[in-house]
């Protein structure tokens, strides 16, 4: 193969290219969501039909209830009715739906994969930013906007109006105990920037994401995005086919060795040249927490938060400035001294078996001492964490286990925190007002949420791990 | 898609750089069905004190702006967050037409695929355009899509000036025939099936 493992799938989706430059891209599978509800309606106001129903693939996840998984669950009425189109929309056009009741439920970004719908070499789109997730099995997945989702649901392409530039970042050697995929990719945002991967497709490459399984390439390629970048991804490897062998949307049988031969050579030539290349050290890379409004403020969870006066330029400390003062946090204290009221656990970014396996070995046999939620990414998440014992650690320790969904992620379904409330998250956005008005979103590992949870401030895992707590 | 022909109508100064597509419409009012329209949303937070009431100040709340469907506004505008909310309640409103010194990348491109002409004006020029429609409120701009002409304001004697803008010869070619996106694409359905059973024989897993 020539090129990057990115040139080669945008190259193998292109049909055409108009006078103005814009590409018309085919899209192997497109997922659907509660949010989708403007999609389908602009498709049946045009009296068009979906034109690849077995290619789509849908599940209601923003609007949903924590407390149970039904429809009825869901108290308020235009929740309800986004939740209640999805069926109706996906019924009427049979598109395959994952409804509430069916265990295979969840955020679009965990079925995805978990399903065997996300594949190596695959163009996919949902219209949401967060679908760089699937890059991690060798796709390239790109977040839609809603009038792209009618575009897509008509006519199964996309209209790219420049083909996106690609970045390498490498990361080598073996990560240090307590430190996890949601580390890695913290202290990658916070040396490249929210913007330093603005107009790129990011390819993640290097032994330490060789030696990562599945789950953590993923929440890795979700928060792509909040790097700016259009997509993320990881080339296939005997890990990815591993991962994917024999689940449901998967290829079976002869097909199966077919598309694995065909994945094995999806990797970028090693004479690829790609626009910009960043390399970090998985040595020196720390469990991490954010301490302001955007993805990049994180540091080091035994650094300090900074002081503005030490910016490089005025907009810099202008920002560093906003960011404190919405935060209530001072220049200068240990990140350590960050006080926390809530915990949540959860999101398409760390809401998979090994988050919810890791958070439980700190909760197990310790308790939590402010208000702390574990949201599966699924109903099948749920249930193989049920079955290893990990719903009863988590209740023993005082978390509320909750049914799938996005939940406090971004607060659409009514999880919110409170204004003030520090909340350290698993999650991808610690934006202003992003889990309600007012709260103080801390990213942080799963790890690192159940840390905070036992000990009500941010705490280095690494203390709980060793006994010290 | 409604075509798009000459626009002359009243035009609005908005004297903020930078508006977000958060502070175009905000982030809690996603949730309403698109038929519904988003019309009385577009600006919520700046537009409205907490309890709803309008603040009579602002200047889309002023009857001398009422019925505008050109909007001059300052750099950077529909920058942050991708949603098409933004372009929609604009639309909603009745705008047409944004004008500004520069836009938000993703906004700029939700604009043609809603039959909404973004253009691009150098920086000083709009200034002197807002500060003359403010002097004259209710005066109204002419904007020929055709000739690729801004004229105006016309009816006043202030300000007058007519400014060439750049447009994508194809985006102008879909906008003047009314034809979105997928009325595009839809046209070219004989590439895309052939291309379709190419993609399948060589991915029939797919
Ligand atoms: S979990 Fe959060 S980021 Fe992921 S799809 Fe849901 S709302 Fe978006």
């Amino acid at each position: 193969m020539a090129g990057t493992l990115f040139d080669h799938i945008w190259d193998r989706h292109t049909i055409m290219v108009r006078p103005d430059g814009a590409v018309l891209l085919h899209v192997g599978r497109h997922l659907v969501h509660d949010g989708s509800r403007a999609g389908f309606k602009a498709l049946a106001e045009k009296g068009l039909p979906v034109r690849h129903p077995e290619r789509t693939f849908g599940t209601p996840d923003h609007y949903v209830s924590t407390h149970a998984s039904t429809l009825e669950a869901i108290a308020e009425p235009h929740r309800r009715e986004m939740v209640a189109a999805l069926t109706e929309n996906a019924r009427a056009s049979n598109v395959t739906l994952f409804d509430l009741g069916d265990v295979r439920q969840g955020i679009v970004h965990v079925i995805g994969p978990e399903q065997g719908i996300t594949l190596p070499g695959l163009l996919m789109v949902c219209g949401d930013s967060h679908t760089a997730t699937h890059g991690a099995l060798g796709a390239l997945a790109f977040g839609i906007g809603a009038s792209e989702v009618s575009h897509v649901l008509a006519t199964q392409t996309l209209w790219q109006s420049s083909r996106p530039k690609s970045m390498r970042v490498t990361v080598d050697g073996d990560l240090g105990p307590g430190v996890t995929p949601k580390d890695v990719i913290l202290a990658i945002i916070a040396k490249i920037s929210a913007a330093g991967g603005t107009g790129h497709v990011i390819e993640y490459a290097g032994s330490t994401f060789r030696n990562m399984s599945m789950e953590g390439r993923m929440t890795v390629c979700n928060m792509s995005i909040e790097a700016g970048a259009r997509a993320g991804m990881v080339a296939p490897d005997e890990t990815t086919f591993a991962y994917l062998k024999g689940r449901p949307y998967a290829p079976q049988g002869a097909d199966w060795e077919r598309a694995v031969a065909y994945w094995r050579g999806l990797v970028s030539a090693p004479d690829a040249v790609f626009d910009s290349e960043v390399y970090l050290d998985a040595a020196e890379i720390e469990p991490m927490a954010s301490w302001g409004t955007s993805p990049e403020n994180a540091a080091p969870v035994s650094g300090l938060i900074p002081d503005p006066a030490h910016a490089p330029d005025a907009e810099r400390r202008g920002a560093i400035e906003r960011a404190l003062e919405y935060m209530g946090l001072k220049p200068g204290m240990r990140m350590e001294e960050i006080p926390i009221n809530r915990v949540f656990i959860g999101s398409c970014t760390n809401s998979r078996i090994e988050d919810l396996r890791a958070a439980a070995e700190v909760a197990r046999g310790r308790k939590a001492i402010i208000p702390a939620l574990v949201v599966a990414g699924s109903g099948l998440v749920k249930q193989q964490a049920e079955a290893e014992g990990l719903d009863a650690i988590f209740k023993a320790a005082g978390f509320r286990w909750g049914e799938p969904g996005c939940s406090m992620c971004v607060g659409m379904n009514g999880d919110i925190v409170a204004e003030g409330e520090h909340c350290a998250s698993t999650s991808n956005r610690n934006f202003v007002g992003r889990q309600g008005r007012g709260a103080r979103t801390h990213l942080v590992s799963p790890a690192m949420a159940a840390a905070a949870a036992v000990t009500g401030r941010i705490t280095d895992v690494r203390k709980l791990m060793a006994g010290g707590i | 898609m409604r075509k798009f022909e000459t626009v002359e109508a009243v035009a609005a100064p908005l004297e903020m750089p930078n508006v977000d597509t958060d502070q175009i419409i905000p982030a809690r009012f996603l949730w309403r069905a698109r038929s519904d329209g988003y019309g009385d949303l577009l600006f919520n937070d700046i537009r409205s004190d907490s309890d709803g009431s309008r603040k009579p100040d602002f200047v889309l709340n002023r009857p001398a702006f009422a019925g505008a469907e050109v909007l001059v506004a300052d750099r950077n505008f529909g920058c942050g967050s991708s949603r098409e909310h933004a372009v929609w309640a604009l639309a909603d409103a009745g705008f047409r037409v944004a004008i500004a010194p520069s836009f938000g990348d993703i906004f700029f491109n939700n604009s043609f695929k809603n039959g909404f002409l973004p253009i691009v004006l150098p920086e000083a020029r709009c200034n002197e355009l807002r500060a003359a429609l403010a002097r004259n409120p209710g005066a109204k701009l002419v904007v020929d899509l055709e000739a690729q002409e801004v004229r105006g304001p016309v009816g006043v004697n202030d300000g007058f000036a007519i400014d060439h803008f750049e447009i994508d010869p194809f985006r102008r070619e879909l906008l003047l025939a009314g034809m979105d996106d997928i009325s595009f694409t839809l046209s070219q359905s004989e590439t895309i099936g052939r291309f379709e059973d190419r993609y399948k024989a060589a991915m029939p897993w797919v």
